[in-house]
């Protein structure tokens, strides 16, 4: 193990990690938690420039404001109407592309898959102009469906690259017996590999809810009124909207971050696995 | 058997109690969330269900005429059900590809090839669009903006390293197995998990003018606040380096795990010999962490190139535009307030894409003789 575990250190080093290690934590946060901490601050606080002591009350009420005042609410749930489609949509193209990619051999399969890879590295930028006319022409200007087809397909990108490495890594054998046995293709796919699938899936989905629920550009690209911007794109028009009022600026900004947060910690470990896919030999 | 799951095991019991729940899910969507939300539903809902039931159906039905010698169409079905039979294995996989294929291309593949054609263009995106060939690089030849924004697009790829060995250095650091340290791990991890418009509204308190935290312990420290925010010449690197906390987070997260696998058996042999600290580092470890550093490198460089959401929120790429980088510069001259020119922006947009083509090329270079090695 590197480093050398603590354990064999001198008792005063060890004293010394546990004590630093709480004290780093805290500089790491520290805008964060500042944030945190003006967002339950009372309007009177910052007028009389109290903006770094114990705030004279915690002012929930900055987030009530929040939702009275501004479409906070329609943006959550925008992001939610956006963000769960695409979560289904790209797992489930992926599923199968990822399945194709792995499982047979012809002969512009790796050229298939690096297309993929490659498309998901692409600037943003270079795919705006046309992809918004292309929104504009179906429709789809201003609606979720145009921002959910647009993300399931740029996601199935990584997705593809996710699936594909991890069916390539379940055993062969299962699907060689069964096609001695003459399952067909298509059942393979549904009784054997999904059923093993289910980490692969759960990883996937928490990290495309993040990177969707997360997006600002395609957001403002293709969304323009509060009828379907997300949050993300809502926080940036809000924060125009409130020139110093800092109080409602960290509500926002705290209730647009609970989501990925609570996804991150309730799926810990399928989050970390799927951000570290091939971080390890 | 309970009733309801004898209804779910006849396909007509199936459909209707589908149709069922998705009737009840828009009346639901539409009574609390409105007709917007509730048409979503209903066509995901129904198209969902048209394809599932549809493939199930035709299979179904496929299956039955050919075990029927007497049906009309048993000749049709039969020929079409042995080469299915026989040519399966080799179709399987296009039948696979196909939706995902067909989604990527419309939406990636193609409008890359669409922008490339654009930026030969003079358009406003609503009236004709008129071919000027290369006026548009010629005119990006001699733009100072375009000069600031490729300079601060250097900037960031060049800072954003930092990356690596601040992630390296908190994955050391938190490699360890004491009460909790799993709870630390995360709280690290967090800034990451959050989005990078917040992100930026949490750096700009930090650095605002007056009450900023930063600001005032730099006014602490000198007697004079600095406003990095509205400073030319400080402005790009407050941003990056609201950029660097999440990207830090990655990194560490990634080296986390590379340690996690580094084999105990080396390390151990290693101490056997002598070696400690930098040269353990340098000569066992590093060699060790080799994919992690790799993936590192990767999201590192993508995720500076695409630095759009911090200029925009942070500054809007001020002031007097020095902090615009590539991205942002396009975005602004093809669809904001400073006006429609999408062929301007189209081949602003293709510089940015043909730097980012250098990296992506050398990755999937490196990654491709990986999988052929295999």
């Amino acid at each position: 193990m590197f480093p050398r575990p603590i354990q064999q250190a001198s008792p005063g080093f060890q004293w010394m990690y546990r004590v630093a290690l709480p004290i780093a934590l805290l500089v790491w946060l520290f805008p964060l938690l500042g944030v945190a901490v003006t967002s339950v601050r009372p309007a009177s606080d910052l007028a009389q420039g109290n903006y770094f002591g114990i705030p004279s009350y915690l002012a929930f009420e900055n987030y009530g404001d929040v939702f009275r005042n501004t479409p906070m609410g329609r943006y959550i749930l925008n992001s939610f109407v956006v963000t769960i489609p695409t979560v289904i949509g790209a797992v489930a193209l992926s599923l199968m592309t990822g399945f194709a990619l792995a499982i047979y051999r012809f002969r512009s399969n790796l050229f298939l898959f690096f297309l993929f890879v490659a498309g998901n590295f692409v600037p943003f930028q270079i795919l705006m102009v046309p992809v918004r006319d292309l929104t504009l022409s179906f429709g789809m200007y201003n609606t979720y469906w145009g921002l959910i087809l647009f993300h399931i397909a740029f996601q199935t990108g990584f997705c593809t690259l996710f699936m594909r490495n991890f069916i390539k890594a379940l055993p062969f054998e299962l699907i060689e017996a069964a096609r001695v046995e003459g399952v067909s293709e298509i059942r393979i796919f549904w009784y054997i590999v999904l059923p093993l699938m289910r980490p692969a899936i759960a990883a996937l989905s928490v990290l495309i809810f993040t990177f969707i629920w997360n997006d600002f550009f395609w957001a403002t690209v293709l969304t323009t009124s509060p009828q379907t911007q997300p949050i993300t794109a809502g926080l940036s028009s809000l924060n125009g909207q409130w020139v110093a009022a800092w109080h409602l600026v960290s509500a926002g900004s705290i209730l647009a971050a609970l989501p990925p947060v609570a996804m991150f910690f309730l799926m810990q470990k399928h989050f970390i696995a799927g951000l570290t896919l091939g971080a390890v030999k | 058997m309970t009733s309801m799951s004898r209804v779910l095991n006849k396909p007509v019991g199936r459909a209707l109690f589908s149709l069922l729940s998705i009737g009840l899910l828009v009346w639901i969507a539409h009574w609390f969330l409105g007709p917007a939300v509730a048409r979503s539903v209903a066509i995901g809902g129904v198209s969902g269900a048209i394809l599932v039931y549809g493939s199930s159906v035709l299979s179904a039905a496929l299956r039955r005429i050919g075990n029927q010698p007497g049906h009309a169409l048993y000749p049709a079905v039969s020929a079409i059900n042995r080469y299915w039979k026989a040519n399966q294995r080799r179709l399987a996989p296009w039948l696979f590809l196909a939706p995902g294929c067909l989604m990527f291309a419309v939406y990636v593949i193609i409008p890359i090839f669409q922008s490339i054609w654009i930026s030969f263009y003079d358009w406003d995106g609503l009236g004709e669009a008129q071919w000027i060939g290369t006026a548009n690089y010629a005119e990006m030849a001699s733009d100072p903006n375009m000069v600031t924004s490729f300079r601060n697009n250097i900037l960031w790829l060049v800072l954003y390293m930092l990356a690596l060995p601040a992630g390296l250095l908190i994955a050391i650091f938190l490699n360890q197995t004491i009460r909790g340290i799993r709870l630390y791990k995360s709280l690290f991890f967090f800034p990451f998990v959050i989005s990078q418009v917040v992100v930026g509204l949490i750096f700009s308190w930090f650095y605002a003018p007056g009450f900023g935290l930063l600001y005032k312990v730099i006014e602490g420290i000198t007697g004079q606040g600095i406003a990095i925010l509205a400073d030319p010449d400080l402005v790009t690197y407050g941003i990056i380096a609201a950029g660097l906390w999440p990207q830090i987070a990655y990194v560490m997260i990634l080296y986390l795990t590379g340690l996690n696998n580094v084999a105990p058996d080396q390390v151990e042999a290693a101490r056997l010999d002598g070696a400690k600290g930098w040269r353990m580092l340098w000569y066992v470890i590093l060699p060790q962490l080799r994919p992690a550093t790799f993936i590192a490198v990767v999201v590192t460089v993508i995720g500076a190139l695409r630095s759009f959401d911090l200029v925009s929120i942070m500054t809007s790429g001020g002031p007097f535009g020095s902090s615009r980088v590539l991205s942002y510069y396009m975005y602004e001259q093809a669809l904001s307030e400073y006006g429609y020119r999408m062929g301007y922006g189209a081949a602003i947009a293709v510089v940015l894409f043909a730097i980012m083509m250098v990296f992506i090329s050398g990755f999937i270079w490196k990654m491709w003789r990986d999988e052929t090695e295999r």
